[in-house]
This record gives C-alpha cells, structure tokens and sequence, in this order.
C-alpha cells in the first residue's frame, strides 16, 4: 500500500485484507507485551493542522507498539496563517527523513496534494482532511461492526447484508463519507439521516437511502446507529434553529434507543456531545461501543503503519 | 518601403476565400488577387486563416501592485501570442483602478509595451467594495475613455448600487459588467456544488448564485433601459436567462470563458489547484449548454478572464489556492476545438466573438473591423491545421496557471499584427524593444 488517502478507492478484497490484519494487531494487543518489533528504525510523522488529540494518539499509539520513531508536528491553524505553507512544511520533514507521513488537515484534498506533489517520497496516510474523508476512522468502524457481529469469526468476512445508519451532519462529515463508501464496498447497506440542510445538495450518485426522520430509521430496524457529532457552529449559520430542536428530532434519546432491535449497537466516532446528538443511556448503554471504537482504532492503525511501511509497496490502494 | 509594409499571400479571409493583404503605415491599404508590391516584406499565408485581431473583454494584467504574477507588459506579449491585438484591464489592481489617474497609468503601460491595444476597465465602486459608486465620470472622461465598469472578483451585489450604477454609465454610453455571484450564496466556495462536490467535500458554489444576479441584473437593466453585460457566464440556467432577457429586448450581452466551454467540474477530483476557477467549472451539461449559446448568439462573445498567479498560489492544497487560469495564449485554440471543430462555430463567427463583437460591447474603435482596405492593420494569422501538445513554452506571460498543460489542442498562431507592425512574426513573440512606442 503506497498510501492511504481515502475509502473510495478501496476495493472489498483490499478492506477486508486491512481489516484482517488489524485482527492480528488485536491479537497482540492482549498480550502482556504489547510491543512489537516490526517498524523499528522507520519514523512516522504525525502532521496535524488540526487540533485532534483522539486521533493523533491512537496514531502515536499504533506506530510506537510497532517500534516506529514517532514525530509529533503539531502545525495548528492553517498553513497561511502560520506563514508556512504545506509545500515547506512537507519538504522540511522529507529532509528529516520521514518514512510515513499522517496527515490531519482542515482543507479537503490536503493529503492527495501531498502524497502526488512530489514534495515527499513518504507514504501518506489520511487522518481527515475537511470535509472529505477520514478512512482510517471508517475502517475501525467496519471492525467494530464486524466484531461485534462476527466475534473470534471475523476474519476474511465482508459486511454483507448489515444495515447501517449514519445520522447527523452529513455534509458536514468525513467520517460520514469514508464509512458510506467503505461500509458499502464491504456490501452494507447504509442509510444517511439528518436534516436536509445537513444533507449535501446532490446525492444521487451516493449508494445509500436518504432518511429526513431518525425513528423512520430507527423504525427499519438498523444492526448499527452511528450517531456523528453535531458542531454547535452550524446553528449560526442557519442549519438547524437551535439545540434543543435538533435534539428532539435527531437526538438519540432513551425512548429511540428502547425502540431499536434488541441486537443493534450504537456507534459515535467521539468526542459526544451527551444531551445533543446522544444521551447519557444510549453513551453509557452496553450497545455503545465507543470505546471499542478507541481501542479497536488503535489496531486498525496498526494494521495500516504496517501495511504502508513493512508490506510491499505498491500501486496506490494496493496490497501485496 | 518601410520595413513595415506587408504583403500577405494567400490567407483565408474568415476562412473563406484567399486573398492577398498590403498592410502599408498601420493600415490595411489593399485587399485582393495577384497583389503584387515591390520591397514589401512577403508572408506567404498559404493555408492561414486571416482574422481580425482578437479583443478580449476580460483580463486581468495585476499591474500596478502585484507585478510577480504579471504586468502590463508580459500580459500584453501573452495576449500577442494568442492573436489578441487589444485587451481590457480589469481594475482590481492595487491601487484599484477606480479613479481617471489610475486608468491613465494603465493606459499608458499598455502604449509603452506596444504590443496591444490595452483597454483599461473602471471598478464600479470605490475599491471595489461594492458600498458607493467610483468616479465613473471621470474615468469615461479621461484619456483613458473608459466605457466599461466592472468590479470583477466582486459582485455588484446591492440591488440599488447596482441600478444606480446601471443608470448612470448611460450618459457615456458605458456598460456594467457584472461578476454575477450572490456572496450570500457562496459563502467559502470552492467548486460547483452538485454531485462531485458532495464526494469531495469541497463546499459548493451553487449554480442559482449565478442565475439570481443575472436574472435580477436583466430586470433592472430593463427597467431603467440601461446596457448590462454578463460576465464568464457558467452555467445552463444563465444561458436560459440571457435568452428570455434578448427575446424580451432586453439591452444585455453576456460573455463565456474558453475553460467553461472545454472543461468540467470532473477535473478538481484530483484536488489540483489548476482547475480552481471563479465560477467554478461546471458540469457537463453546463458546458453543452454554453456552447449551445455561443453558437445560437444568446452569448455574445468569448473572454478569457486571463488570471496569472505566481506558483505559490497554486502550489497548495486546494482550499488555500487562488482561483484562476492564464488564458490568453490558449483561448483560440481552445475555442478551436470546443467550438470549431465540433461544427458549432465556422470562422466568420469566431471573428465575431472573439474581435468584431468584444469590440463594439466595449465601445473601442480601431479593433474588430472587416478585413477591407481602409481597415487598421490589426489581425493575426491562424493555422488551423496546426497543433500540439500545449506547453509551457506556448505560455508568455509572468505565470504558469494553465489548465491546458500537457492537453492535445489543434491550430496555431502564426502571425500577430497590431498597429500594422508584427507583434508575432512566423510563430516568434516580438523582442519588446521592437514593439515599444
């Protein structure tokens, strides 16, 4: 794998294979010795434009339990306002000797400018650009699903069959477009709920259903709800009236959650916002599986250091 | 003779029939057969085709105030090596040109470079912030004599600067020009919205931003019977607007992009910085339709919205990058293609749209005529059976944001004249020292 910059190019064989291998991640993550020896001498660089301390320690995590030499460069606000462009910035760690490079940027397409300028010879792994994609986010939610589901089973297996709703702002959402096309390739069917401000205008080219009303959704018997984060900032510029309504309406509350299957988990990619998107119950319920997410998100990025820096590199997208 | 009389052999007149040409002391003194003219320097134009020198409505040259992405002069040897005899400056320059001393200083770059006629364009507003009207008067009066407003980059956006704007160029017979983008529709825009801008996650600079200002700008042009013209139209529904406006008699002409007449929105999947344009590119059917247009006349002309930036401006990630292409070297053969070579356009209407009518919408004499003795020596030389891969070695001015880089385009310009002198001669830019007045 040459780099990883989003889901949509992934094919179902290629998920699967990283998915697979986050097993054997797992696997060593229940060991006394979690440390592996597998990347010693390599150095990852966590570049972050964006503030994200979930995802750049789960990153840092991963790369250190595989013996990576771990760069944080913490490059808060954007490039323009700091003086120092993407362009500089990325020479400046191809100088240093980066072996992969995880991107968290504000502008969507940050990481693929990266990874085709020619600026860096390191593979570039996407840890959420915009509002674009955030692939690895979505691959430990196609573990978590495919855990929870399959148990000790899991491996080789495709989401095939399993419904999913996503629910909130989806135009919004790069962990709403990376699972949308990840967990269809792995043959889910998803289906996106929110307010139609809050849905992207042009959605036809999309494989999923478009549901304004969260207990239609949750009528249809969903095997996950994954609730995403709402930004009190929308609000201002006159998506939803006020929190209090989006609550109401797209708020997983006690009673929604009593009315899904008995079987069906509740999924949010953190941090909650406890009382907007989701209450306390549903947070605190044994469906959530937020913390699953985190821990299973370290393996996923395991899984993806590995395959970047000890597999073969190939094409784009390619695992050998 | 003087070493700036011509006797052109042969060129295709329009496309049309061969003829000979003599341009003699800047003017075109003799069209016809078996010309003959001792001492004249002979160009056998086998196989050329002769247009009048290209005018371009819409350019931006950024000088004064941002010469690192281009200047008056290296715009105007871009616009030579594209067959354009006369450009019109946009005024979002630093200082903005809206006051005569600074259309003055333009003006006078442009004679001191001497490769094109170059027009300058007044801003509407006072720094073109849209807020109170820019002293339009006394631009139209200046030795400047400019007659189009425009705050390009910027929309007119308040209906009533805009109507009072529309009314009072009337006295001078002068035209707003309008960059028709409600702000309040493109807030943080960065591709058209649609489809592709939903996988992108690219926030979407909606079609109806467009059409609402043109179709409000029509009505208000009807209203106080005034003379609009739409700038780098995008889109179908603008194209419908304009139609129903003409077929109403409404007094609005509208112009269209070479990029919005060959590319589409399909080229920002690679986040590319190139294809980052204000309007956006479009969608395909988009671009069928403005095609459609150009060629029924509902679009009146083809400018290029000539845009340099210097490479940092693009070397960035998308979000970052400055909006805009250069596009005055590329615009015929661009237009070639879309237009041409699909059987939308023959050769008399490229003339028309890209000299005869720019010309006349600008109000600028001396530019566009028929190729007829008695005419000013202003034309360029085109073959048409010509072509290449479009490089950075076709590019002339100070910057490099081409989307054409590396794509197939057909034709060639072989010769420019401006002013009866030779601004490119058998496929070589003139030296500036012998172009400069």
């Amino acid at each position: 794998m040459r780099n990883l910059l989003d889901t949509i190019s992934l094919s179902s064989d290629e998920a699967v294979t990283i998915l697979d291998v986050a097993e054997d991640m797992a696997g060593t993550q229940r060991r006394e010795v979690k440390k592996l020896p597998t990347l010693r001498g390599k150095t990852v660089v966590n570049l972050f434009f964006e503030d994200s301390t979930r995802t750049r320690i789960s990153f840092e995590a991963a790369a250190k339990r595989l013996s990576a030499d771990v760069i944080n460069f913490s490059a808060k606000g954007s490039s323009v306002s700091k003086g120092e462009s993407l362009q500089d910035t990325a020479q400046t760690l191809q100088a240093m000797g980066a072996d992969a490079v995880v991107i968290r940027h504000g502008a969507s397409g940050a990481p693929r400018t990266l990874a085709t300028s020619g600026w860096i010879t390191a593979g570039v792994v996407n840890a959420g650009d915009g509002t674009h994609e955030h692939p690895t986010q979505a691959l430990l939610d196609a573990f978590t699903i495919r855990k929870r589901r399959f148990g000790d089973d899991s491996r080789g297996r495709t989401l095939e069959g399993i419904r999913v709703a996503i629910v909130g702002d989806i135009l919004h959402s790069r962990v709403a477009r990376s699972n949308l096309w990840l967990l269809t390739t792995l043959g889910a069917e998803v289906t996106l709920v929110g307010p139609p401000t809050l849905i992207p205008q042009d959605v036809s080219a999309w494989p999923a259903r478009i549901v304004y009303d969260l207990d239609e959704a949750i009528a249809a018997g969903p095997d996950a709800l994954m609730m995403l984060r709402i930004q009190s900032e929308r609000m201002n510029a006159a998506y939803f009236p006020n929190e209090r309504e989006y609550a109401r309406s797209w708020g997983l509350d006690a009673a929604r959650l009593a009315s899904l299957p008995a079987d069906s988990i509740v999924m949010h990619p953190g941090p909650m916002n406890r009382g907007l998107e989701i209450s306390a119950e549903a947070a605190d319920s044994p469906r959530a599986t937020v913390l699953e997410q985190v821990a299973n998100g370290v393996s996923v990025r395991m899984a993806v250091l590995y395959l970047l820096l000890a597999g073969e590199r190939g094409e784009e997208g390619e695992i050998r | 003779m003087s070493d700036h009389t011509f006797l052109i052999r042969g060129a295709r007149l329009e496309g049309g029939e061969s003829a000979d040409l003599v341009l003699e002391d800047g003017a075109i003194v003799d069209v016809g057969t078996g010309l003959g003219l001792a001492g004249a320097t002979v160009i056998d134009a086998d196989g050329l085709i002769a247009l009048p020198g290209l005018v371009d409505l819409h350019t931006h040259l950024r000088e004064p105030g941002y010469e690192a992405s281009e200047t008056v002069l290296t715009g105007s040897r871009a616009a030579a090596a594209g067959g354009y005899t006369a450009i019109f400056a946009m005024p979002n320059t630093s200082p903005v040109a809206d006051t005569a001393g600074v259309v003055e200083q333009e003006l006078a770059l442009g004679e001191a470079a001497g490769y094109a006629t170059v027009q300058p364009i007044g801003a509407v507003t006072v720094g073109q912030r849209g807020e109170r009207l820019a002293e339009l008067g006394a631009m139209a009066a200046s030795r400047a004599r400019v007659r189009v407003f425009s705050d390009d980059g910027f929309c007119v956006h308040d209906p009533l600067i805009m109507r009072r704007a529309l009314e009072y160029v009337k006295s001078f017979d002068g035209v707003v020009a309008q960059h028709a983008q409600d702000p309040r529709l493109t807030p943080g825009a960065q591709m058209n919205e649609g489809a592709v801008s939903a996988e992108l996650g690219l926030a979407g600079w909606p079609a109806v931003a467009e059409e609402s200002i043109i179709a409000r700008d029509v009505l208000l042009a009807e209203h106080v019977g005034s003379r609009l013209h739409v700038c780098h139209l995008s889109t179908a529904g603008s194209v419908e607007i304009v139609r129903w406006a003409k077929q109403r008699g409404i007094d609005v002409t509208a112009e269209v992009t070479p990029h919005h007449l060959l590319l589409t929105e399909e080229l920002v999947r690679g986040y590319d910085p190139r294809f980052k344009v204000n309007p956006p590119l479009r969608r395909e059917e988009d671009v069928l339709a403005v095609r459609q247009g150009l060629a029924d006349g509902t679009i009146d002309i083809v400018a290029t919205d000539h845009a340099p930036h210097p490479a940092e401006a693009k070397a960035s990630e998308w979000a970052a990058a400055a909006n805009g292409m250069v596009g005055l070297e590329s615009a015929l053969r661009v237009v070639h293609a879309a237009m041409v070579e699909t059987g939308l356009l023959d050769w008399t209407d490229v003339a028309r749209v890209m000299s005869r009518t720019p010309a006349r919408i600008g109000r600028l004499p001396g530019h566009g005529a028929r190729l007829e003795a008695g005419a000013p020596a202003e034309l360029t030389l085109y073959d048409p059976a010509a072509g290449g891969v479009f490089g950075t070695g076709d590019l002339h001015g100070r910057s490099g944001n081409s989307p054409y880089l590396g794509r197939e385009l057909p034709g060639r310009v072989v010769w420019t004249f401006h002013a009866g002198r030779p601004t490119v001669a058998d496929g070589v830019l003139a030296e500036p020292e012998a172009v400069s007045a």
